[in-house]
C-alpha cells in the first residue's frame, strides 16, 4: 500500500535526521513503526529497498560506526547540513523566469523532475510567479522512447547497449545528451570501437538497456558538449558562390550574400550576389529548391549539381 | 502515484507548510501542481509521521478540522524538516535545461535574469555532476528582433513584420498582433493574429527579417493557441495526405516531418505518407530533394515541382548554354 510505504520511508528519514549520530539497524527497526511486524528477512529486504529509494532521491544516508556501543554493526545517519538545500535567494525577476521554466518540459518524468525542483525552491522561500511572462512558452520535447533510459544512464554514468539503424549492436559509455532541431543525440565512448561517437536516438531500433552498475566510467574533464553539438550544425562558409537572384525572391539566400557583379547578362529583375557556403551538396540542395528564381553563375561545379538536381526532378514526373 | 514521487513531494511540502501557516488548500495544491484531493491524501500520510517513539506528542501536528472545515492548513511540530532536501542531479539538470531553453527566446532584457537565476541555482545544487551534461539548441531571432517582438508582446502593441515565407521564397510585409512566443522542436516561433491572412499565423523567429513595434494596441481575438504538447502533428492532421517514394539518401525526411505511415523498401528506401497544408511547401521539398523523392499519390501533386525544374533548366540553357539533358 503506497501510503503505508510513504509513511514508513518518511519516518525512516526523520529518524535518521533527528538522531544526529549513527544508528544501528536494530535501533532503526524499533524506532520506525513500519518495520514492526516484519520477519528478520522481510525487514532486511524492506530496509535495503527503502534506503535505495531515499538515495535515489538524493537523500545523503551515511554509513559508519563511530559509536563505541555499536561497534559490531554499521550505523546510519543523515546530517542535516548535507540534507538541506542551501539558501537560494532569488529576486522577483529571477523567480519569474524560474516560474516559466516550470512548464518547459513536454515529457512526463522530466516535467515531474522540474516540478519537484521548483517545489523545493518554494519550500526554501522562493515564490516563482510566471504570470508576468505568460506569453513566453519555451518547450522541450523528448518523444524518443530511449530518452529516459539514456538520461538516467548519463546521470548515473552507466553503460548502455542498443541496436543502431544500420543493424549494428553498440555498447556506449554515455557522456551527455544534446537536442538539435528538436531531435536528441547521445554522445559518448563507443566501447567496442574505442572511439567518441554520437548517436541519434530516433535511429535506435530497440530500447537501450543498462549493462553496468552506476559510476562505471569517468566522463572526460574537457568534454565540451556544446562544441560537439555544433558539429551537427551546417559547416561555416568557406567558399563563395556567385548567384543571380530574382529580386524579392529567395530572401534568406540574398540576405546572407553581398551585392556582386557578373559578365553573364541576366534577364531584367535579377540581381547578382556573392553568397558563402560550407558544403557543396547542401548548397546545391538549398539552391535547387528556388528553381528559376536563382541562377548559379559560379562555381561551375555547383551549377552542375543544381542542373543535375533540376533534371532529376523534371524526369521524376515524366517517368511517373 | 508512486510512493517515490510522494516521498519526494512530502519532503518539500513539510517545510513549505511550516513556512506558510494557514495557507488555503487550493493555493498549496496549485503551488505544488497537484489536485486538492492529492494534497488531502498527502496530509493524511504526514499526520502519521514524526519522530521515533510515535506517541502523539512526537507526530507532526496538522489541524485536520481546519483542513476539512475552512480548507486551510496549520502544520506544526516538524522542526527537524524546516529546509527542503537539496536538489538531485536529475532535478537540477531538468531545471537548468528548461531555463537555458527559455534564455534563447527571453531577449536581451530577461536574459540577464535567466543568467543570474542559473548561476544561483548551480551554486545551490552544489557538487553535482556538471550541468553541462545536456544541452538544447534553439534557433531563434537576432537580439534586436527578439527584443522588439518581446516588447510588443509584453506591452500589447501591434507589430509591423517583414517575414521570409520559405515555401514561397518571398519576403512579405504584414501587420500582426503578437499573442505568444514559443519554442517547439528546437525553433523559436511567434504566434500572432495576421491582418493580411485574417487568421492566426505562426512565424519562425529566425525568418523575421525586420520588425517595428507600432503604437497601436493589439485587438482582442477569439483564437485558440496551438497545443504544444502534441507537436506539429495535431495541427497538420486535417491536411491532405501525399505519398512519396524516398531513395535511401532522402529517408531523413521521415524523421523530420510528421508522417502518417512509413513502409521500408528493399535497399533502404521508404514509402511515406505525410500531411501537406501548402502545395508550395511540397514543391520546394521535391526540388530540394533533387529527384530523390517521387510522388506516388495523389496524381499531379509533383507536377508543379517538375514544371518549375523545367523552367529553370530552360533558363540555364538560354543564359549559359547549359544543355539541360531533358
Amino acid at each position: 500500500m503506497a501510503p503505508r510505504k510513504t509513511e514508513r520511508i518518511l519516518n525512516l528519514t526523520i529518524c535518521l535526521l533527528v538522531s544526529g549520530r549513527y544508528l544501528p539497524k536494530s535501533r532503526i527497526r524499533e524506532a520506525v513503526e513500519g518495520y514492526h511486524n516484519l520477519s528478520d528477512a522481510a525487514f532486511e529486504r524492506t530496509f535495503e529497498r527503502d534506503k535505495d529509494e531515499l538515495r535515489s532521491l538524493g537523500v545523503p544516508i551515511e554509513v559508519g560506526s563511530f559509536d563505541p556501543l555499536f561497534d559490531d554493526e554499521p550505523g546510519y545517519r543523515i546530517l542535516s547540513t548535507e540534507f538541506a538545500l542551501p539558501a537560494v535567494d532569488l529576486d522577483a525577476e529571477e523567480a519569474a523566469v524560474v516560474g516559466v521554466a516550470a512548464r518547459v518540459w513536454r515529457h512526463a518524468s522530466m516535467a515531474e523532475s522540474t516540478r519537484s525542483a521548483i517545489a523545493k525552491l518554494r519550500a526554501a522561500g522562493v515564490e516563482p510567479d510566471a504570470s508576468q511572462l505568460a506569453s513566453l512558452e519555451p518547450s522541450v520535447q523528448a518523444s524518443e522512447p530511449g530518452f529516459e533510459v539514456l538520461w538516467n544512464a548519463v546521470l548515473d554514468r552507466a553503460r548502455v547497449s542498443f541496436t543502431y539503424r544500420d543493424g549494428s549492436p553498440r555498447t556506449l559509455e554515455p557522456w551527455g545528451l544534446t537536442s538539435f532541431k528538436g531531435r536528441w543525440y547521445v554522445i559518448g565512448r563507443d566501447v567496442d570501437r574505442a572511439a567518441t561517437r554520437m548517436f541519434k536516438l530516433s535511429r535506435m531500433t530497440d530500447l537501450p538497456r543498462r549493462v553496468s552498475r552506476a559510476a562505471a566510467y569517468e566522463v572526460p574533464d574537457d568534454l565540451d558538449l556544446r562544441r560537439l553539438a555544433r558539429s551537427l550544425a551546417p559547416r561555416a562558409p568557406t567558399e563563395t558562390a556567385v548567384l543571380g537572384i530574382r529580386i524579392g525572391k529567395a530572401p534568406a539566400l540574398a540576405r546572407r550574400g553581398e551585392p556582386a557583379t557578373s559578365d553573364v547578362k541576366l534577364p531584367a529583375g535579377f540581381a547578382v550576389y556573392a553568397v558563402g557556403f560550407g558544403d557543396l551538396h547542401s548548397a546545391a540542395e538549398e539552391i535547387t529548391q528556388y528553381a528559376a528564381d536563382v541562377v548559379v553563375l559560379e562555381p561551375a561545379e555547383l551549377r552542375e549539381l543544381v542542373v543535375r538536381g533540376l533534371t532529376a526532378v523534371a524526369e521524376s514526373v515524366a517517368a511517373a | 502515484m508512486t510512493s517515490r514521487a510522494q516521498v519526494r513531494r512530502l519532503l518539500s511540502l513539510v517545510p513549505y507548510l511550516s513556512e506558510h501557516d494557514g495557507i488555503a488548500m487550493t493555493d498549496a495544491a496549485a503551488a505544488f501542481g497537484i489536485s486538492v484531493k492529492t494534497l488531502r491524501e498527502d496530509l493524511s500520510v504526514l499526520w502519521m509521521c514524526g519522530m521515533p517513539g510515535l506517541t502523539p506528542g512526537d507526530l507532526i501536528d496538522i489541524d485536520m478540522d481546519a483542513v476539512d472545515g475552512e480548507g486551510v492548513i496549520h502544520l506544526s511540530n516538524a522542526d527537524y524538516l524546516t529546509r527542503p532536501l537539496r536538489l538531485s542531479a536529475d532535478e537540477a539538470l531538468a531545471l537548468v535545461l528548461a531555463l537555458r531553453t527559455l534564455r534563447e527566446i527571453a531577449g536581451p532584457g530577461k536574459r540577464d535574469a535567466v543568467d543570474r537565476a542559473l548561476k544561483k541555482l548551480e551554486a545551490a545544487a552544489g557538487n553535482l555532476p556538471a550541468t553541462d551534461q545536456a544541452t538544447v539548441a534553439v534557433t531563434a531571432a537576432r537580439d534586436d528582433i527578439q527584443a522588439r517582438v518581446n516588447d510588443g508582446l509584453q506591452r500589447g502593441k501591434r507589430l509591423d513584420l517583414t517575414y521570409d515565407v520559405a515555401s514561397r521564397a518571398e519576403t512579405t510585409r504584414r501587420m500582426v498582433d503578437p499573442l505568444r512566443v514559443f519554442v517547439l522542436d528546437g525553433y523559436g516561433y511567434l504566434e500572432a493574429w495576421c491582418y493580411n491572412a485574417r487568421a492566426l499565423r505562426t512565424f519562425r523567429l529566425d525568418r523575421i527579417a525586420a520588425v517595428e513595434v507600432t503604437s497601436i494596441d493589439v485587438a482582442p481575438h477569439e483564437v485558440e493557441l496551438k497545443d504544444l504538447s502534441t507537436g506539429w502533428f495535431e495541427a497538420l492532421k486535417d491536411a491532405p495526405l501525399v505519398t512519396l517514394e524516398l531513395q535511401p539518401s532522402a529517408a531523413w525526411i521521415a524523421e523530420y516531418y510528421p508522417t502518417e505511415a512509413i513502409t521500408p523498401r528493399p535497399g533502404g528506401g521508404l514509402i511515406v505518407s505525410l500531411h501537406v497544408t501548402d502545395p508550395a511547401w511540397l514543391r520546394s521539398l521535391l526540388l530540394r530533394l533533387q529527384g530523390e523523392a517521387r510522388v506516388l499519390s495523389p496524381d499531379g501533386a509533383g507536377h508543379s515541382a517538375a514544371e518549375a525544374a523545367r523552367e529553370a533548366l530552360d533558363q540555364y540553357a538560354v543564359l549559359l548554354g547549359t544543355t539541360a539533358g531533358v
